[in-house]
């Protein structure tokens, strides 16, 4: 037997449980119930519902896209740094809660942040009123950004961590100051793991499902609730088409976004999908 | 890099602002675990209560096994397919190992909620109930790939001439595969091994779509006692969680290390 | 002496036996496995214990979140269940589609106990298919600290004076119907015009921000906490809100609401359909009747528990509404036939 038939049980495997799925999706996508070929299942999306939907997605994905960046790209920079005397515990512990099942993080947060919750008791506790949270477009997007940083952290640093410092101090020896450095040298060296981080947190977060239904008391649903309320709830007897045409197109979004990702950093410098 | 005074305050300041965002929401979760009073806004002493409850729930003891059978099934499967289509990959012409690992990378692009979706379409086309086996079986899909993804370095860093020195001395090749091989690439398969477990303990979306209520797991149980107001039993359950898979990071973590090292 | 002690020692060896005999012969289904399919929060668990030890049936207890979620699971095929618990126009639904079975009404001597006015329903003639577990309301939940007036209408969901702390219910029957029911229109509309208004008065009340959330069960602590002024709700949860806060009043809006009555079934694709329908059973005998009420909250249809009800919890309008205010409530019908406007409507409304 030769070697290479080893990996027949993963072809196999693979095939039927990642691939022939995905073309199930688009073979429910083109088709109606009984099984014609249509393309009705997208003129849906002319519906203004979808259009909110998909705006409001993208909206708070970019929202909380840049709010990760602005925190995460400093955060990775000063991890990249020499300075501190623990750096590599500091990596782990600002990588660790990415390892956290997505709903805990969620359910931590509403601990925290719930009108009887424990940020009111602090604030009450020293005489400040209570703040209004949960409900919130600023829930969500806190919300988001806290499941998420950690996924522009990551790349930004794996970036940094392997720049050549040396290029640095030839700028900085050349009389160039520490602001024209970051931003003359440091960043544009780090783009493909800005690139990379933002797309690992942009696909995610736009495709998020229960996080912001969770935290907006079901008054802000994303693309992701979406879908799942078309599957796992809708009484409308195309929902699986419909659905899947909806998932398709979040698909399609994805794909284009990673072939822009492939495009900016070739040679995948900034650390992988994962 | 030349750091004035001011600036490294500033940076001690923004990681120590960092960890606050990210851990306060978790440390305030353990610590609800442990409180007497159901209420969120005050602690009214130490208990275990809670914990004790966990272990007397039928619902939340048979989610917990249902995750961790799923979790040991997915993973050993995941690990024996993964590891035999790593070292059959790399036997390939390059060509035809690109298209076999690019396969692996659809799983890790696609959405949870499309990929959820679509085995869930499948597993009620082929009428196929949903339930403990149906989301195994999702597992081991998005499973392999972690496992492949960590023998490959290993293979590639191997000997080539290890193996064909095995043949050449008369070694048959299933032989030369465990007495060779496998042995080489073990610290690999340990690690995919290890990240396989935690991700399918991990897992929230991919189950949620490919299972049913009638074989929860815990992240399960967890979604839906959100949507029915806040039970400390679940800050409990949660905190358990966070521990195991903290453990299992460890593990790794030194898994890792103590190879850069060897 | 010896000899006496080993006769009675072998008569009680026979005796143990026969009863242990007798207990088998009582046990008929002993070892069944039954998956009961019902709501979150929605029995009190200790009686699937005393089943349990009677019986020698294994109870599997199931959770779902609503009507329409069950619906999916069993319709799909998804999974066997013996025992579900779905509403009355969602039975009738299900007995529309030939989802559920046929009771062998012999089996359910208990039947007598129900009360006679939720005997033969509309939406199941003669309950041939379901047998009443628990009835009750749709109503508002108030604070009577934080809303001055008292409430008598369902227009009250637009107050702006409590903008953010008016909670509406994730449920599409419910919140679309109270929107017709304001309207002026049956809760159970086929008529595209009705259910469009339905829909703009709706989006209108999302849009003018008053609208604190759309959830379930999270608001009867919410009410209990002093979270909120106001609440859609179920008369069981009202009760279980009210129990844990003196300032809730319970009403039902003058324009009318809506009567429910949730039923055990047995879906036709059950393989243990006596031993369901003796759940069934179980379930209506007068003291399991009065544990489950206690601990749901609920209304049980059980005459016995009624009988039994304290003097305040007679004149309580969640727990026993005056037959003037249940002749303006309507029970809600299938509208599968128009589902997909509702679906629609409801999916403006939420996303």
């Amino acid at each position: 037997m030769k070697r290479s038939w080893y990996a027949s049980p993963y072809a196999l495997w693979m095939l039927l449980f990642a691939v022939v799925p995905l073309l199930f999706v688009c073979w429910y996508a083109f088709t109606t119930p009984e099984g014609a070929f249509t393309l009705t299942n997208f003129q849906e999306f002319a519906k203004p519902r979808y259009a909110a939907v998909i705006l409001r997605s993208l909206k708070h994905a970019l929202y909380c896209t840049v709010l990760c960046l602005v925190i995460g790209y400093p955060t990775a920079y000063f991890l990249a740094g020499r300075g501190f005397n623990h750096t590599q515990s500091l990596v782990v512990l600002i990588l660790l809660p990415m390892w956290m099942n997505l709903l805990l993080r969620t359910y931590a947060m509403m601990t925290l942040l719930d009108d009887n919750g424990v940020l009111n008791a602090a604030l009450q506790a020293i005489g400040l009123p209570k703040v209004k949270v949960i409900g919130t477009e600023g829930a969500v997007v806190m919300g988001l950004v806290y499941n998420y940083l950690p996924f522009m952290v990551l790349p930004i640093y794996t970036v940094l961590k392997k720049m050549d410092y040396s290029v640095i101090e030839a700028a900085e020896d050349l009389g160039c100051n520490p602001l024209r450095v970051v931003t003359r040298v440091v960043i544009p060296m780090s783009l493909p793991g800005i690139v990379s981080g933002i797309t690992m947190v942009f696909m995610p977060a736009v495709t998020s499902f229960a996080i912001s239904t969770l935290l907006s008391n079901g008054k802000l649903r994303l693309a992701g609730d979406l879908i799942d309320y078309i599957f796992n709830q809708s009484s409308n007897p195309n929902r699986w088409n419909i659905g899947s045409s909806f998932s398709l197109m979040m698909l399609v979004l994805i794909l284009i976004s990673i072939g822009f990702l492939r495009k900016v950093d070739p040679d995948n410098e900034g650390g992988g999908l994962w | 890099m030349r750091n004035s005074r001011g600036v490294r305050t500033f940076r001690t300041v923004w990681m120590a602002l960092v960890l606050i965002f990210l851990y306060a929401p978790i440390l305030v979760m353990i610590a609800l675990s442990f409180n007497a009073s159901v209420s969120r806004s005050q602690w009214t002493g130490f208990t275990l209560d809670w914990y004790v409850k966990v272990f007397h729930d039928p619902s939340i003891l048979g989610a917990l096994r249902t995750t961790v059978e799923v979790a040991v099934i997915a993973t050993v499967v995941s690990t024996v397919i993964g590891t035999l289509g790593a070292i059959g990959m790399h036997a390939m012409n390059t060509n035809m190992a690109n298209v076999l690992i690019n396969v692996s990378y659809l799983p890790m692009t696609t959405p949870d909620i499309v990929t959820g979706v679509s085995l869930m379409l499948m597993f009620l086309f082929a009428k196929v109930p949903l339930g403990k086996w149906t989301m195994i079986m999702a597992h081991i899909a998005f499973d392999i790939p972690y496992v492949l993804f960590s023998v490959m370095p290993k293979l590639r860093q191997m000997n080539p001439n290890l193996y064909e020195a095995a043949l050449d001395l008369g070694c048959h090749p299933l032989k030369a595969l465990y007495k060779v091989i496998i042995p080489e690439i073990m610290p690999g398969i340990f690690t995919g091994t290890l990240l396989a477990f935690t991700m399918s303990l991990d897992d929230f979306v991919i189950s949620y779509f490919t299972s049913s209520d009638m074989y929860p797991n815990l992240s399960r149980i967890v979604y839906s006692s959100t949507k029915l107001g806040v039970k400390p039993t679940m800050y409990a359950v949660s905190t358990m969680m966070f521990v195991s898979i903290l453990l299992l990071l460890v593990l790794i973590n030194r898994r890792t290390k103590l190879e850069d090292m060897g | 002496m010896k000899k006496i002690a080993i006769i009675l020692l072998v008569a009680l060896l026979v005796g143990a036996l026969s009863t242990a005999a007798l207990a088998e012969a009582d046990k008929p289904f002993a070892g069944t496995e039954l998956k009961v399919y019902n709501c979150y929060d929605y029995i009190d668990e200790a009686v699937l214990d005393i089943f349990e030890e009677e019986t020698g049936i294994h109870v599997n207890y199931l959770n779902y979140i609503d009507n329409e979620a069950l619906y999916t699971r069993v319709s799909t095929g998804a999974e066997v269940y013996d025992v579900i618990v779905p509403s009355d126009y969602m039975i009738e639904r299900l007995i529309k589609e030939d989802l559920i079975a046929e009771l062998d009404l012999s089996n359910i001597p208990n039947l007598e106990n129900v009360l006679p006015s939720l005997l033969d329903p509309t939406y199941d003639p003669g309950n041939a298919h379901s047998i009443p577990y628990m009835w009750g309301t749709l109503g508002i939940v108030y604070n009577t600290e934080m809303v001055a007036e008292p409430i008598t209408s369902w227009t009250a969901l637009l107050d702006e004076n409590y903008a953010g702390k008016i909670f509406m219910m994730d449920s599409v029957r419910d919140t679309i119907g109270l929107a017709l029911k304001t309207l002026g229109y049956s809760m159970n509309s086929h008529d595209e015009d009705e259910l469009a208004q339905a829909g703009e008065w709706l989006m209108a009340q999302r849009d003018s921000g008053v609208v604190g959330g759309y959830i379930l069960d999270q608001a009867k602590d919410m009410m209990a906490n002093d979270e909120a002024a106001m609440a859609v709700m179920y008369s069981g949860d009202a009760l279980y809100a009210m129990d844990k806060n003196d300032k809730l009043a319970y009403v039902i809006p003058d324009e009318g609401s809506n009567i429910w009555v949730d039923g055990m079934c047995v879906p036709k694709s059950s393989q243990n359909k006596e031993a369901a329908e003796c759940f069934i059973n179980f379930m209506c005998r007068p003291d399991i009747a009065q544990m489950n009420m206690e601990y749901i909250y609920y209304s049980s249809p059980i005459k016995q528990v009624v009988e039994n009800l304290g003097e305040e919890e007679l004149a309580s309008t969640a727990m026993n509404p005056t037959d003037e205010m249940v002749a303006r409530c309507e029970y809600y019908n299938d509208i599968s036939d128009v589902a997909y406007l509702y679906d629609d409507i409801w999916m403006d409304v939420l996303m």
